[in-house]
């Protein structure tokens, strides 16, 4: 049986608790309760933060106090069915491996006892599932990556890392959306830009999605630079 | 339009924030202290959500090049024009060629700027906050810098009333302020209310106890993403780890180290450090006038109270806009020499 419990986040958030590990049930119940919720937008809704096993809903407690809000998400909760969810989209992430886009290819293919083109082939045969969006606009917490290519996080970050850059940490894999300070191993850099605030929505990913990461020469990536950062 | 001189330590466009772009990693940003934001606006007779300058501990020297209502909100950075002192929280009236003055802080952190009609920028995701760490918002996406220029919109139906008033000093202010009632009571040691957070039963007793007896610090390295807190180091009752989930301004959250992480305005959408409290909506504008060095300390409430506070504080801000409404012309006067 799966856990629930409704929690307030100060005066005007709710969290919702949906299970307990990062795993494909708990991912479609955090989807399911999403949609439920964007399909009924109460009057005091705001917005809402879907997570690994929490969908965190914002409400404006001028129209509803917590008591309201946390009955009627343990409703919606309670009426979660099983019913298929639509099929996830499916984005490609064209990525030039390697090189001066990724410095650390060789660390992680050594840590691994593997060649280079082994955490290449490895890293772009996998189907990543967005569990959710954080840290940065448009970050991507992927799950499904193979620990073949696992390697810990660098001893000290990196000060900048370039917008579009494709990491790994752990068991993690990524990809920087705007320029920021980072641990992660770099193995590439993909040429596509996952922060659009010109766009609505303003990210190239959304939670639910499913990533394949495509190999792409440096011609290639020249080619389809979009250049970068947000600005 | 307006010509910045001098552009002050950290001086930015801010409005409500960014709102409802949270799921895709998308901070919210927005005023500090949403309060003073909001009542520097009604005072001119905008909306609440105008965008106002954000100016940081030292304020900028701004040219104003035409006629224009203004009111100062918040921290006193010590403002002047034309060799008088501005005072806070009242709508002042300022003639073409003047310039407006800031100083170092004399009492808060951070002041705001509106002016009659809204400064204008360009709206991004639907918001005017400036978001520093993407570059986009605001200004350009950035800070003031000196040299830049800055317009605003049209002034509604009662501050182009007020603007109409016969040529007089470069600057006046108006007769009325804004109530007692809506100016946060800004100190440098603050009790600020607190919800138990999420995963406020992670912690040892001793570390709860401790988070409601002891006075938390200011640390030097804190800014609008958030305040690193000294004192008394939390501890979990045995390692821990949390899967990323939402976080939001005030919410107080300890990493390994034990010493708590009050989050802000720029913070991140998630995190994954378990979170002992979370600051009551309604005491946010006392903590965004907190100084590195200033000092605070938790009182718990519960969600019912944190609400009534926050409701008590809504009804307050609209008798505010009602009033300033129902003032009509504005008998302009000197203000006091500065001594």
């Amino acid at each position: 049986m799966q856990t629930t419990a409704i929690t307030p986040l100060g005066d005007s958030a709710a969290v919702v608790r949906l299970g307990e590990t990062i795993d494909p049930e708990t991912h479609r119940r955090v989807r399911r309760l999403e949609r439920a919720i964007e399909r009924a937008a109460p009057r005091w809704f705001v917005e809402l933060v879907p997570a690994f096993t929490t969908v965190t809903v914002f409400y404006d407690p001028m129209r509803a106090d917590f008591a309201q809000v946390e009955g009627w998400l343990a409703r919606q909760v309670e009426a979660l069915g099983d019913e298929p969810l639509p099929p996830p989209r499916e984005v490609r992430i064209p990525v030039c491996y390697g090189g001066e886009f990724g410095p650390d290819l060789g660390e992680v293919a050594a840590h691994n006892g593997l060649t280079e083109d082994e955490v290449i082939f490895i890293h772009s045969q996998g189907a990543y599932v967005v569990y959710m969006i954080g840290f940065a606009p448009g970050f991507p917490y992927l799950g499904g990556m193979s620990e073949r290519i696992a390697a810990p996080r660098r001893a000290t970050p990196r000060v900048s890392i370039p917008a579009g850059t494709v990491g790994i940490a752990g068991m993690q894999t990524g990809v920087y959306p705007i320029s920021t300070p980072g641990g992660w191993q770099l193995i590439g850099r993909t040429p596509i830009r996952l922060f659009r605030p010109e766009q609505d929505p303003p990210t190239l990913l959304s939670a639910g999605d499913i990533v394949r990461f495509e190999p792409i020469s440096r011609e290639t990536f020249d080619a389809l630079w979009e250049g970068g950062d947000a600005r | 339009m307006m010509r910045v001189l001098r552009p002050g330590l950290l001086t930015t466009v801010q409005d409500l924030g960014r709102v409802g772009h949270q799921r895709h990693g998308v901070i919210v940003s927005g005023a500090m202290d949403e309060v003073a934001h909001r009542v520097a606006n009604l005072l001119v007779g905008n909306e609440d959500h105008a965008p106002t300058l954000e100016m940081t501990l030292v304020g900028p020297s701004l040219a104003f090049d035409a006629d224009a209502v203004i009111a100062i909100c918040g921290g006193d950075l010590s403002a002047t024009a034309a060799g008088v002192r501005l005072p806070l929280w009242r709508p002042i009236r300022v003639r073409a060629g003047t310039v407006v003055e800031f100083g170092g802080a004399r009492a808060g952190c951070r002041a705001y700027l509106a002016v009659a009609g809204g400064w204008d920028v360009p709206l991004v995701l639907g918001s005017a906050s400036t978001y520093l760490r993407a570059g986009i918002g605001g200004h350009d996406g950035r800070a003031l810098a000196a040299g830049d220029v800055l317009t605003w919109r049209t002034p509604g139906a009662l501050a182009s009333q007020w603007l109409a008033a016969p040529e007089g000093d470069a600057v006046a202010v108006a007769s009325w302020s804004a109530s007692h009632r809506v100016r946060p009571r800004y100190r440098g040691d603050i009790a600020v209310r607190v919800m138990d957070g999420p995963q406020a039963d992670w912690f040892r007793e001793e570390s709860r106890a401790a988070f409601f007896e002891a006075a938390f610090t200011v640390g030097s390295q804190s800014d609008r993403m958030g305040y690193r807190l000294q004192g008394p180091a939390l501890a979990l009752t045995a390692p821990r780890e949390l899967l990323s989930e939402a976080v939001t301004m005030g919410t107080v959250q300890v990493p390994p180290d034990g010493n708590p992480i009050l989050l802000m305005a720029d913070r991140q959408t998630t995190g994954g450090y378990a979170k002992i409290g979370q600051v009551i909506r309604a005491d946010l504008p006392l903590v965004a006038q907190l100084k590195p060095g200033d000092t605070l300390r938790f009182v718990r409430v519960s969600v019912a109270e944190a609400q009534r506070l926050l409701r008590r504080r809504e009804r307050d801000l609209r008798e505010l806009a009602a009033a300033v409404r129902g003032m009509g012309a504005i008998n302009w006067r000197s203000p006091a020499r500065a001594g």
